[in-house]
């Protein structure tokens, strides 16, 4: 059923060889005569990479310094038709809007002094990382904020500029660009005048996006560059438990079919406590994590206490004067000086 | 005969308003279907609009300037297109209109909040604090009143009043919102549902004019006939009563305080006398079309008696029914001895206004959709009723006040105005407000058709058991206030 789709799209975009039709997208490596296997090996080389720097915890920034993940990106640019079927692969990262939009809104509404009726976020400047295909940068627009949209994915990016292409409002302030964060904020390297080259920015929206990265902390770092001082970060994702396994791999992937297979690797959750810490020391202060359920009957979203499965979580850059003092929660800040 | 056929429609409209949650499942989404689709890349030349409403009769300006004003759609492009011309009232005219309306409390708390209220009672307008609804048939009656007669009930309003309020609260708005007359529409062009790359998203108007605008959400507020629901195939349960109903202006024989609104259930149809002014009251007697074109025919003076003795005489009541009326009327008091009001008649009338009288056909619809993408019913539109309660327009204005907060809440979370989600809601709110509604009117209207013994009887034991329980015509009057 869904393979079968794939198999048509994969066909269809690519021009590939088909060998077989069937199978979970895990086998990819024998579907074509493209080298899967390849990319698969990389793909397990940076997770254990990834986790093993992660797991020692010694703050050592790991020796990838890109976060992408070369497979993650084969696999949405396939999907990319898709983004704005309501009621197709990515259904519930619609219905997610309805808590998303509200989050980031009115937190940032909180820290805004004038009030503009009709457009609540106009003059702000906001980057949505893994845009893919501007489901939550348009909505942003159309709320006033200037929106830059980024995904490696180039099928996403030109299915989100089509999108906006016939919307008035959306051509002025909305735009994409087919590029990774580390290339936006210049390499990935720290800089004394965050000024050059790197435009600032008032918050970054990073939606369902850590649990497909490589590296958290040059996304951490990246982040950090991108925004002024005092900018908001926000970010949902899922949590690292058990529950999470069952109910966003096994039932929500594999039994109820809410989200394409294989676009979820357990490996990759993770946990407030430890996004947090993460975030901390890289000069951010988080001020709240909030959890989210999804209810498949009814399609909808709702907010919850329990942040097990997935959360949102929205911190604040550091004046930059705290971020090169010492840390308050507690070492581990060698990474900010190369 | 064919209402079983309509049934199965009603149902569903029915159904889908108990069932239908916030995200419907992909198959209900896809049979709201489109018609045609548009292909063309010359988008940039044609203005695109946020919300263009077609129909700038009460419902549909109220409509225009509910969302001008609300604070979240600040600075969004809204268009009327209204096919007459503007109604402009600079001085109130002396003569009294025939078309009225009856507001309700409901009603005039919207108009009041988008200031056109003011308007209204600056101009002309006629409270009401009782109403009296009796059978020609038997001797029972039920009143409708607030409690010691303080708060009004509801108020008797002229349509030309009503539309030239708001016209002149359109004038007075920002530039975002325009008003476009004597545009006629002559074509609809539906936008595919599923976003295709190189089609316009967006419905398209063309107007007799040669014009093509587009909007991002469509309002259809063009009254029973809708083209915007015709065009969409939208399948409407509809039949027409075998009624017209007959519209004068009545001179009464005296002054007096006229605060009360009158309505008698004759075999051939309801008449009702509404209070327009001291002097005057408003006449709506709906009847069978052979008899509404005998009353056009009269001179003044016999269509001055007709009213009358419809009003006044017995001639309908068998002893039958009297005594049997009177064993009801005695075991109910007997039960709830307090409740229960006298008979009073309506005020005598003398004359009739200078306005010739009119007629108009009645008849009964309901859409059994109200919304599809992008495209959003308002109005008679969506629902016709039997002039009896004096519902209709206070229906449309209860979807103007549902429709407006929900494209409020959505563009406040930065939605798509068109998009299918908060249509969806509005329609599932307004169907289950309306569709009891229409239900109970129609019920009324059957019932009280006929001069045969059971259901006279059965409509007498319910009047009067109605007007011993003031609960439940309190329950009554209050829905009917929303």
């Amino acid at each position: 059923m869904y393979s079968n789709k794939l198999g048509r799209l994969m066909f269809g975009l690519k021009g590939l060889k088909v060998t077989s039709a069937c199978g979970a997208f895990e086998r990819a490596a024998a579907r074509s005569g493209f080298s899967w296997a390849a990319v698969c090996k990389q793909r397990t080389l940076w997770q254990q990479r990834s986790a093993c720097a992660r797991m020692h915890q010694t703050g050592v920034r790991s020796a990838v310094h890109t976060t992408v993940d070369h497979g993650e990106v084969k696999r949405f640019q396939l999907l990319a038709n898709k983004w704005w079927d309501e009621e197709g692969e990515f259904a519930a990262l619609h219905a997610m809007n309805d808590l998303r939009v509200p989050f980031v809104r009115d937190n940032l509404l909180n820290a805004q002094r004038e009030r503009h009726p009709g457009q609540p976020l106009a003059g702000l400047r906001i980057l949505d990382v893994g845009c893919g295909g501007g489901l939550l940068s348009e909505p942003l627009g159309r709320l006033g904020a200037t929106v830059l949209g980024i995904d490696p994915v180039e099928d996403s990016v030109r299915i989100a500029q089509l999108h906006a292409a016939h919307d008035p409002d959306l051509r002025d302030r909305v735009s994409y660009q087919a590029c990774t964060l580390e290339e936006l904020s210049g390499e990935g390297e720290p800089q004394q005048q965050p000024e050059q080259g790197v435009t600032q920015f008032d918050a970054v929206v990073a939606s369902e996006v850590v649990e497909h990265l490589a590296d958290l902390d040059t996304f951490a770092i990246c982040c950090s560059h991108v925004l002024k001082p005092g900018g908001s970060l926000f970010i949902t994702t899922l949590n690292k438990t058990n529950l999470s396994y069952a109910l966003a791999i096994v039932v929500a992937e594999q039994l109820l079919h809410i989200v394409p297979r294989g676009t979820h690797d357990w490996e990759k959750f993770i946990s407030p406590v430890e996004l947090e810490r993460l975030l901390e020391s890289n000069g951010f202060l988080v001020q709240s994590v909030q959890g989210m359920l999804y209810n498949p009957i009814s399609g909808a979203w709702s907010w919850t206490n329990n942040t097990e499965i997935n959360y949102a979580l929205h911190a604040v850059k550091q004046d930059d004067e705290a971020q090169d003092g010492s840390s308050p929660s507690g070492g581990h800040n060698e990474a900010t000086n190369s | 005969m064919h209402k079983f056929t309509k049934a199965p429609l009603v149902l569903n409209g029915l159904g889908r308003c108990l069932i239908t949650e916030k995200h419907l499942p992909a198959v209900n989404i896809i049979r709201r279907g489109l018609v045609c689709s548009e292909n063309r890349t010359d988008s940039s030349k044609t203005e695109v609009y946020d919300v263009i409403i077609s129909g700038g009769g009460m419902v549909g300006s109220a409509m225009a300037c509910s969302l001008g004003m609300d604070p979240n759609l600040a600075g969004k492009k809204i268009l009327l297109l209204e096919a007459g011309h503007k109604k402009v009232m600079d001085r109130v005219p002396d003569t009294y209109s025939t078309r009225v309306s009856s507001i309700s409390p409901g009603s005039a708390t919207l108009l009041s909040g988008i200031g056109a209220w003011e308007q209204i009672t600056r101009m002309r307008c006629k409270p009401y604090k009782r109403m009296q609804v009796w059978d020609a048939c038997s001797d029972a009656l039920i009143t409708f009143d607030k409690e010691d007669l303080l708060d009004e009930m509801a108020y008797i309003v002229e349509n030309d009043i009503v539309v030239a309020a708001i016209t002149r609260q359109l004038d007075a708005m920002p530039e975002n919102v325009q008003v476009k007359y004597k545009s006629k529409v002559v074509k609809y062009t539906w936008p595919m549902p599923h976003h295709a790359a190189e089609s316009i998203p967006w419905v398209k108007v063309t107007l007799a004019n040669g014009e093509t605008l587009q909007a991002k959400l469509l309002i259809g507020a063009d009254g029973p006939n809708s083209m915007v629901r015709q065009k969409l195939g939208i399948p409407t349960v509809k039949w027409n009563y075998d009624q017209s109903a007959v519209v004068a202006v009545l001179h009464l024989s005296e002054p007096t305080e006229n605060n009360v609104a009158w309505q008698r259930f004759l075999p051939t149809g309801p008449i009702a006398m509404l209070p327009l002014s001291d002097t005057k009251s408003s006449l709506v007697w709906s009847t069978s079309h052979h008899l509404a074109e005998e009353l056009l025919e009269l001179d003044e003076e016999s269509f001055v008696d007709a009213i009358n003795s419809a009003f006044w005489s017995n001639e309908n009541q068998s002893d039958l029914i009297e005594t049997a009326g009177a064993l009801f009327r005695g075991a109910l008091s007997a039960i709830m001895p307090s409740a229960g009001s006298p008979r009073q008649l309506p005020p005598s009338v003398a004359g009739i206004g200078p306005k010739s009288r009119v007629m108009f056909p009645l008849g009964v619809g309901h859409a059994s959709e109200y919304i599809r993408h992008r495209v959003a019913l308002i109005g008679d539109a969506a629902h016709r009723v039997h002039p009896l309660a004096g519902q209709g327009v206070n229906l449309g204005f209860g979807d103007v006040a549902c429709l407006t907060h929900l494209l409020s809440q959505a563009a406040f979370n930065g939605k798509d105005l068109g998009a299918i989600q908060h249509l969806l809601e509005y329609e599932t709110e307004r169907q289950r407000h309306n569709l009891p509604m229409m239900t109970a009117i129609d019920l009324m209207k059957r019932l009280y058709s006929t001069n045969a013994a059971p259901a006279v009887l059965l409509r007498t034991f319910g009047l009067q058991a109605t007007n011993m329980l003031p609960t439940l015509k309190e329950q009554i009057m209050a829905y009917a206030s929303k």
